[in-house]
This record gives C-alpha cells, sequence and structure tokens, in this order.
C-alpha cells in the first residue's frame, strides 16, 4: 500500500538494498582511495573490476556517495589535470579523518565476518584469518 | 579537509560535468558505445536526485518553491492576499513601534557604563515643595564621608541666553559641580572635562556644550574649543563638546553646562545652603546599592564637627536613595505601560484574525489537500504549501508593517504635549527590526500550520462530511468570538479614556484659554543690573505689543498657569503666632500660595472673574501702599474672620505688608485634575526685586498665531539681544496638560477602530463562508416552504451569539485588567457602566453590519440550488 510519496512497491525494495549497499559502498571507495587520490570513473572501474564477481555496482550510485562522503568530510575533491586522459577531471583524496573512518569500518566488518564465520563453519573458525 | 556545501549552481555545475566526463571516459574505454557507457552509468535523474539529496537544504529550495507556487496562488486570489496582509501589516507595525517606543525605559538600561551604579540622592527631610533638592554643604559632606560612593555631583537648572552667533537664543542648561559627567560616565568628544580647578569661585568661567547645540549654532567647527561665546553679555570660555551619543537622561533638555563654583567653605549665609541642588552619584564597583543606602544613613544618623549642620539642612530623616534608572521614567510609566496593553491586545487580534483567514483558505483548498493526501503525501508535505504561504503573506505583512513602524514612531515622538521619557533614544533600531521579524516568523508559522494541522489531524481529509465542516465552522466561530471580545477590551479602553478628556475639559480651568498667546521676554545682559532698567523694559514691551492690530489686551506675568512653572510662597499674616525662638516651625502645605507679580491688566486679560472689591490698576506702583489681589480658596483659608478686603498678608522673608484689595476666582495651576493651593496677584511694580524673566500674555481678536509674528517684530524692535521663547497658546497648554491621556486615547482609539473593523470584517467572513457551504441545505429549506424570514432569522441568530460571546468575555476580561488606566482617569471609574453599556451596543450594531449581507445573499438563494451537486 501506499506508505511514502514518491516511490512505488518496486521501490521500497530498492530503498533496502541500497541501505545496505550504502555503507559497504561507502567503505569500498574510501579503501580505493587509500592507494592515491583518483576521479570517480577510475573508482568506478577499479571497483568494478575488484568486485566484479561478488557485486554489480552501478556507476552511477558511485556520484551520491562520494559527494555524501565530502558532506561528511571523509575525502576532499578538487578538480585537477588527469595525466593519463589529457582532459581536467574531479579527483577524490581521502583526508585524515576518512582515514580513520576507514580503519573502524574495517575492523567492524572484520568483526562481523568472524562473527558469521564462526557460526557458519564452526570447525574452520578457529583457524581463519582476515 | 572538509568544505561546507557550495552554492547549489556550483554543485549542479560540478555534479553535471563530472557525469559528462564519466560517460566521455567510458566511451572512451569502451570504444565509442555510447549507449552501452550511459546504460552502465545508470539513470541520470536518479543520480542527480540522490545527490541532490546529500547536498542537504532541500527542504529550503522546495519551502521557496512553495513560495513562489503560493504566490502565484494568490495572485489570482488578491481579496484574501490583500486582506491578511494589511492585517499583519497593522499588527507587526504597531508592536514594532511599541517596542521601540517603550524599549529605552521599561527594558534597557541607562546610556551610561554601569547605569544601574547611577543613583540620585534626595533629602528626605519633609520639604513640601521640593523633595529632591539638597544643600551644597550636605553636598559636600556626603562626599567626604562616604566609602560606598565613587563619584558624587549636583546640578542645578541654568538658563543663559547666548548672543554674537545670530538671533539671541536661550538656551537650556545646568549648572553642575566638576564631577557630573564623571558619575554618568561620559566624557566630552572634543575638549577635556571640567576640573576641581573650574568648579571654585572666582575661577575663569567655562562651559561644556552639546553636540547637537554645537552643530546646529557653532557649524560643527572643532576650532570652537578654546574660543569664548557670549552668555547672558559676558565672555565663556568653551572647553569641551559632549559626544553625539551622550543622553542626559537627568534633565534632557540641557545643552550645556558650566561648573556651579559655589564656595567650599560654606560660608553660613551664602547658597551653599540654599536648598535647590539635585544630587546624582555612582555607587563604587564592589558596592551595592543596599550598603551605600545603609551608609548613608548613617552619615546622615551622625553629625561630626567638621560638617556643622544649620536649622534647614539636619538631616534628620536621612537621604532617599533611587536609581537613576527608576527616577526617569516614574510618571511615564503608568501612561507606557497600558499603551503596551493596547498593542499586545492588537496584536492578538491580528494573529486571530489571520488564522482565522488561514482556516477559512484552507477549507476552501481541502480537496486539493485531499488529492494530495491520496496521493500519499505526508502530513508535512501536506502541509508544507500552507505554511509557504502563510510565511510569504507574513513576509510581506512584516515588510510593510516595518515601514509603517517607522511612521508611528514619527507621529509618537512628535506628539504634542506627551513628554517621552527617554525620546532621543526612540527609534526602529536592530533590537526593534529583530522583534519585528521574530513576530512575523511565528505569525507566518503559527497562521500558515495551525489550520492546516486542525485539518489533518484525521485521516478523513479525504472526506467532506458535513459533521467535520461543521467542526471547522464552530472553530472559525470561536475566533470570531475571540476577536470580539478583544475588541471590546480596546473599546472600553478607548471608551474610558475619551470620557476622561470630556471630563477633564469640562473643569473650568478658572480662565478664558481662547484666544491667548503667550511667550517668555528675558532681560538679560550687563545693561539690566538694576530693577528699574527691567522695569522699563518690560513696559515699553506691554506697549509696543498693545498696539499692534489684532491684540485686544495685553499684559505681563512673572507665572502662567499651565506652564510647568510652580513660584510658591509661604505666606505670613497678623494673625499668625510667630514660633518660639529657635524652634523650627513644621512645614505646612496651607501656608504656600502662587506668586504672581503682574501688570494691572492681568487679570483682566486672562479673564479671570473678579468677585469683590477692585482689580490691580496702572495707579498700583513703586511708592505706593502696597496692594494685592487674592484668589478666592487663599481667602477662605487664611482670612477666616471678617472680610479680606483691607487685611495685610506679607510673604518671604521680608516686612512689606501689602493690602488685599480684591480677590478673585479660582485658578487651575498645572492640571485640569489638580485642584491648586492658593494664588496672590502683586503688581510687578511693588514686588522689591524685578523678575528678569516675564510672561507677556495677549488676548486677540483674531486667531493667535496670526499675530505672532507682529509679536516678535515689536519686541525685536525694542532689543535684539533678549529672547523670546516658550510661545504658545493658552488653549494648547492646556490641551498638553492633558499629554498622557490624549496620548493614550490616541493610541488605544486608533487600536480600538481596527480592532473594530476587523471582528466586522471577521463576522462578515465567517458568515459568508457560512453561506457558500451550505447552500444546497438553505436552498432545500427554502423549497420546503421556510421563510425569507427565518432564514436571516437564524443568521441573525448566529451572529447574535457571537456578539454576546464576544461582549461578555471581553467585558469579563476588561473588568479584569481595569487597573492598568486607572491612574489616567479622571473621575471616570475603570468600571464606568455608561462606557461598557455603550461599547456593547457599538459592537452589537457592527455584528450586525457584518451578518447583513450574508444573512440577504442567503435568503435569496434560489431552490434550484438544491439540485445542483456540490
Amino acid at each position: 500500500m501506499v506508505t511514502h510519496g514518491r516511490f512505488s512497491t518496486i521501490v521500497t525494495k530498492r530503498d533496502e538494498r541500497i541501505e545496505v549497499l550504502r555503507g559497504t559502498l561507502d567503505m569500498l571507495i574510501l579503501r580505493t582511495l587509500v592507494i592515491g587520490p583518483t576521479h570517480g570513473h577510475a573508482i568506478a572501474k577499479h571497483i568494478q573490476q575488484t568486485t566484479d564477481d561478488l557485486l554489480q555496482v552501478e556507476h552511477g550510485s558511485l556520484y551520491p556517495a562520494l559527494h555524501r562522503l565530502e558532506q561528511k568530510g571523509l575525502v576532499a575533491s578538487k578538480w585537477a589535470m588527469s595525466n593519463h586522459r589529457n582532459r581536467e577531471l574531479r579527483f577524490y583524496r581521502l583526508t585524515a579523518k576518512g582515514k580513520r573512518h576507514l580503519l573502524r569500518q574495517e575492523s567492524k566488518w572484520k568483526q562481523m565476518t568472524e562473527a558469521i564465520a564462526r557460526l557458519m563453519w564452526p570447525a574452520a573458525a578457529a583457524g581463519s584469518a582476515e | 579537509m572538509a568544505r561546507f556545501p557550495r552554492r547549489r549552481d556550483e554543485l549542479e555545475r560540478r555534479l553535471e560535468r563530472e557525469l559528462r566526463d564519466h560517460v566521455a571516459l567510458e566511451i572512451e574505454e569502451n570504444g565509442g558505445n555510447a549507449d552501452a557507457a550511459r546504460r552502465a552509468l545508470g539513470n541520470r535523474t536518479l543520480i542527480s536526485e540522490d545527490t541532490r539529496a546529500e547536498w542537504g537544504g532541500a527542504w529550503m529550495e522546495s519551502l521557496l518553491t512553495d513560495m513562489r507556487r503560493a504566490a502565484r496562488r494568490l495572485r489570482r486570489a488578491p481579496g484574501f492576499g490583500i486582506v491578511t496582509v494589511v492585517t499583519l501589516a497593522l499588527g507587526i507595525g504597531a508592536s514594532t513601534a511599541m517596542f521601540s517606543t517603550v524599549g529605552p525605559v521599561l527594558l534597557q538600561a541607562l546610556p551610561y557604563p554601569d547605569g544601574d551604579r547611577v543613583v540620585v540622592i534626595a533629602d528626605a527631610s519633609g520639604g513640601a515643595v521640593a523633595p529632591v533638592d539638597v544643600t551644597f554643604g550636605t553636598f559636600r559632606e556626603v562626599v567626604a564621608r562616604s566609602r560606598s560612593l565613587q563619584w558624587g555631583a549636583v546640578s542645578r537648572a541654568w538658563q543663559p541666553t547666548l548672543t554674537g552667533f545670530g538671533d539671541a537664543e536661550r538656551l537650556d542648561g545646568q549648572s553642575v559641580s566638576a564631577a557630573y559627567f564623571r558619575v554618568l560616565g561620559i566624557r566630552p568628544a572634543l575638549g577635556r572635562n571640567f576640573a576641581e580647578t573650574d568648579d571654585v569661585p572666582g575661577a575663569a568661567p567655562v562651559a561644556i556644550i552639546a553636540d547637537g547645540l554645537w552643530r546646529r549654532r557653532f557649524g560643527a567647527d572643532a576650532s570652537l574649543i578654546g574660543r569664548t561665546i557670549t552668555l547672558d553679555g559676558a565672555p565663556v570660555m568653551v572647553i569641551g563638546i559632549m559626544p553625539r551619543t551622550f543622553e542626559n537622561v537627568w534633565s534632557p533638555q540641557a545643552r550645556i553646562w558650566r561648573p556651579l563654583r559655589y564656595d567650599p567653605s560654606l560660608p553660613a549665609q551664602g547658597r551653599e545652603w540654599g536648598r535647590h541642588l539635585q544630587m546624582v552619584a555612582r555607587v563604587a564597583p564592589d558596592t551595592s546599592l543596599d550598603a551605600a543606602r545603609q551608609e548613608l544613613a548613617s552619615i546622615a544618623g551622625a553629625s561630626i564637627p567638621q560638617f556643622a549642620r544649620p536649622a534647614q539642612a539636619l538631616l534628620r530623616d536621612g537621604f532617599i536613595v533611587t536609581l537613576l534608572q527608576d527616577r526617569i521614567a516614574a510618571d511615564a510609566k503608568a501612561t507606557l505601560r497600558a499603551v503596551v496593553a493596547g498593542t499586545v491586545l492588537l496584536l492578538l487580534i491580528t494573529v486571530v484574525n489571520v488564522i482565522n483567514l488561514m482556516l477559512a483558505r484552507s477549507t476552501e483548498r481541502r480537496r486539493e489537500l485531499a488529492t494530495s493526501a491520496a496521493f500519499g503525501a505526508s502530513r508535512a508535505q501536506l502541509l508544507r504549501p500552507l505554511l509557504a504561504e502563510g510565511l510569504l503573506l507574513a513576509t510581506i505583512g512584516g515588510a510593510l508593517g516595518v515601514a509603517f513602524a517607522y511612521a508611528l514612531v514619527g507621529a509618537v515622538v512628535g506628539f504634542d504635549g506627551f513628554a517621552l521619557p527617554r525620546v532621543e533614544a526612540i527609534r526602529v533600531d536592530r533590537t526593534a527590526l529583530l522583534v519585528a521579524g521574530g513576530l512575523t516568523a511565528s505569525i507566518g508559522v503559527v497562521a500558515g500550520c495551525l489550520p492546516g494541522w486542525f485539518l489533518t489531524s484525521r485521516d478523513d481529509v479525504t472526506r467532506s462530511s458535513p459533521r467535520i465542516i461543521a467542526g471547522h465552522h464552530r472553530l472559525r466561530f470561536a475566533f470570531v468570538a475571540a476577536e470580539v471580545a478583544l475588541a471590546m477590551v480596546l473599546l472600553v479602553g478607548a471608551g474610558l479614556l475619551v470620557r476622561t478628556i470630556r471630563q477633564l475639559l469640562a473643569v473650568p480651568p478658572g480662565f478664558r484659554p481662547e484666544r491667548v498667546l503667550t511667550l517668555q521676554v528675558q532681560a538679560t545682559g550687563p545693561r539690566f543690573r538694576n530693577a528699574e532698567s527691567v522695569r522699563q523694559f518690560f513696559e515699553r514691551v506691554r506697549v509696543g505689543v498693545r498696539s499692534i492690530p489684532g491684540v485686544e489686551s495685553v499684559a505681563l506675568t512673572s507665572q502662567l498657569p499651565f506652564s510647568g512653572d510652580a513660584d510658591v510662597w509661604g505666606v505670613g499674616t497678623k494673625a499668625d503666632v510667630p514660633p518660639p525662638p529657635g524652634v523650627t516651625p513644621p512645614e505646612d502645605e496651607e501656608r504656600y500660595a502662587h506668586r504672581y507679580a503682574v501688570s494691572a491688566s492681568y487679570i483682566e486679560t486672562m479673564g479671570i472673574p473678579l468677585q469683590r472689591g477692585r482689580a490691580l490698576q496702572d495707579r498700583d506702583r513703586t511708592g505706593g501702599q502696597r496692594v494685592a489681589v487674592i484668589s478666592a480658596s487663599l481667602a477662605r483659608r487664611r482670612f477666616v474672620d471678617g472680610d479680606p478686603i483691607g487685611q495685610q498678608f506679607r510673604f518671604g522673608p521680608t516686612d512689606n505688608w501689602f493690602t488685599i484689595v480684591g480677590i478673585v476666582g479660582d485658578v487651575r495651576q498645572s492640571s485640569l485634575a489638580v485642584v491648586s493651593p492658593a494664588a496672590f496677584y502683586v503688581p510687578e511694580a511693588q514686588w522689591q526685586f524685578a523678575d528678569q524673566t516675564m510672561w507677556v500674555v495677549l488676548r486677540t481678536t483674531v486667531e493667535p498665531e496670526t499675530v505672532e509674528a507682529d509679536v516678535r517684530d515689536a519686541i525685536r524692535s525694542i532689543d535684539a539681544g533678549q529672547p523670546i521663547f516658550r510661545v504658545g497658546t493658552m488653549e494648547q497648554r492646556v490641551s498638553a496638560s492633558m499629554g498622557r491621556q490624549r496620548f493614550v486615547r490616541a493610541a488605544f482609539g486608533t487600536f480600538a477602530l481596527v480592532a473594530l473593523l476587523l471582528a466586522t470584517i471577521g463576522i462578515y467572513g465567517v458568515l459568508a463562508g457560512g453561506v457558500a457551504e451550505r447552500a444546497r441545505e438553505i436552498a432545500l429549506r427554502a423549497a420546503v416552504g421556510a421563510s425569507r424570514a427565518r432564514i436571516i432569522g437564524s443568521f441573525g441568530r448566529q451572529a447574535l451569539d457571537v456578539a454576546v460571546a464576544g461582549i461578555v468575555v471581553g467585558g469579563g476580561v476588561a473588568v479584569a485588567t481595569s487597573q492598568v488606566l486607572a491612574s489616567l482617569l479622571f473621575e471616570v471609574s475603570p468600571l464606568d457602566g455608561v462606557t461598557y453599556g455603550g461599547v456593547a451596543v457599538l459592537l452589537a450594531i457592527a455584528t450586525t453590519v457584518g451578518a447583513v449581507v450574508p444573512a440577504w445573499r442567503a435568503a435569496r438563494i434560489p431552490p434550484a440550488v438544491a439540485l445542483q451537486s456540490q
């Protein structure tokens, strides 16, 4: 039935899906930027290549995420010349605050996956690293 | 580094560019397949919206959009918009103006550093005439002995004549002790402050002038410092100029100051022991007011040999210490509080009115709201357009109201006859604008949301059942009844004041004030050192003015009723028993009478009725028998045995006995409300001194203002160096004595009329709405046979219900708050039945007027309407 103004029944599910992905996507972006500052397309490509087997992430969902991270002060951006492409692109870099946030998220992820692994595969739990 | 979101345009452009770049890069990598690239990116619109959501502030932008839409809607229904905006402007404007007026007095501290440490110290020992005045000797003792006072100073009025820079002008000023400005805490902006060396007898005459005078008369010339100006014919050096923002609250008219130059050795017979100084002081930083009071009380109670006190300055009853900020507005506070009350009522009425209007409007729009709700809009989303409309109307109304406030403040400051305290600080300043802004915002939010809240408070906003409509209607009726009640309170207030002023005007002043022009002339300068020259000058003035066409009669007098003068003397008769030596006689109110040193024609010119005996005549002059005319009440009080005519009295310290030759009627001295003590009239030629300042009083056959220029010319042609000031007609002065009441009457009267208008419109609106809503029902009734009269009757009854409810509730509130106006009323009770009854009738008539048109329209609905669908 109608709950919110704009979204339809189908969209409700999309809401849930996006919610789950949002925190994870943030973390992936931050992790990508640890390597060094880069622009949105390169981040998309990197994540795609790294997670192509597991998650199909629309490139477009990157940009709201990048802007949100900038709002929160976890990344900073500016226009800069790309040495590969010979054009000016918006480059994002990790801030100190972002680095701290990434470390926190990383440790939370680790705790969560360890807990799940312990539940799923109790025998192998003791030996699982990472 | 975290950056705050930039302007939305920048962000929009950036996002656009990023997405374009992304697609371009994708195309490069995938070898030119544009479609695949775009698909990889995803839905651009959705991306943009999601990103925008991350920027925050979205609610602000949509509110602005809603306001634009609201503006478009309002343009289609301008009537509603105009009425609402005007109503808001009235309420917000009046409130802002009122806040600006009373703010300096009731809310702000004094414009001095640590202004709450400045106190006024008065001698409490009796003194029927002027309890605030102290002697110089007392001042010296207090300053020397007190530890709790950091600085102390005394002052008295000083009115020098300035010559040599244009017309001779009489200035208002103060003679002060050296520390006066230190007490206040404000230094001269140019030049220097008074020093102790300036304040001793024989010191070179110096003066400090106010910024306004410096600009007006001396062209803001900084080289004035160190130059001399001529005051009362003598050279005085200007040593300092006070800052432009300086407000001398203790004596707001003062524009020039000089040192007192009293003798600190306190000679026994000198003016140092005269009781004519006002004392102000600054309490030391770490001392409380109570500690200072206690210390002063102990000083008063314990006389020490270094400061011997003569009989008139024994300080037997100690001191009265009050904060300066409490003293300056004591009289006006009651008036101002009344005006505040009236303004609050007006504001309430405008708020109620606006809410009512918005309620009507949202009822009209409920179909639109229902549609939105069906599409899934949340309550917040439903309210937003209503809120936007409310804020838009409030903003326009607020802006208009601020403009209105400026005009009102101008009118208030220029109001003739009511001396506003701290008048120089009255203006629409930042704080007042903040108040206006706050009011605007809150009214906008409340008026916008409240009606919508009611409407959407149940799930059935989609249904328009008659029960719900009736519920809204009852609400609107309740609001209108509230308006009527508020209007009732304001009308009662205005009515009471109207009656008060009529009662005041019905009091005979004791003379005939119509067509009498008055002005003061001063004989100053070295030429007027002896009494003879002064008398000759005034005689020439009198003769000169007499010959002006249009002048019926002229007279001179040392004192004028209704001018603020209070020249009273103790009167002694032969029947008085002299007090035993060494005993100070107790102060006795009955002993005092107003002294009038007049020319022979005064009594006739003023139109004072002669009751017995004869008036003064030209033959009563210097050297002849001293005669006087007394007022009837003086005769009653002091000459009870036998005929007063022929008896003698004296006044003052001299032994001159005056013979009574006539009795005249009593004259009100200060105001129509106050019964004044007695008065006596002596020929000015027979008074031992010659008053250097005299009133010229002339009765004209034409309008008094028309001869003013001729009078000035005549006096100037006799001596151009003598100032002419305080020009006015007696009628103006009598009217000014009712200044407080007239001020509140003007305020309440205006508010009450507005309230009446709003209430009438309110009733009209709610009944007209009812007609529109229930057209079908009414048509049905008419079709079934109800007569027109019955339909009109039912509407009339509704209106009557509202009126009665409003009148009763409003009457109750008025009775409960009647004390607010009590101090302003004269021979009218705050519960005056005539006023209440009259106002009730007026409101009933207004209600009927408001109901007439809707009722008539209702009666004329054709029965065919019953067949139409809603």
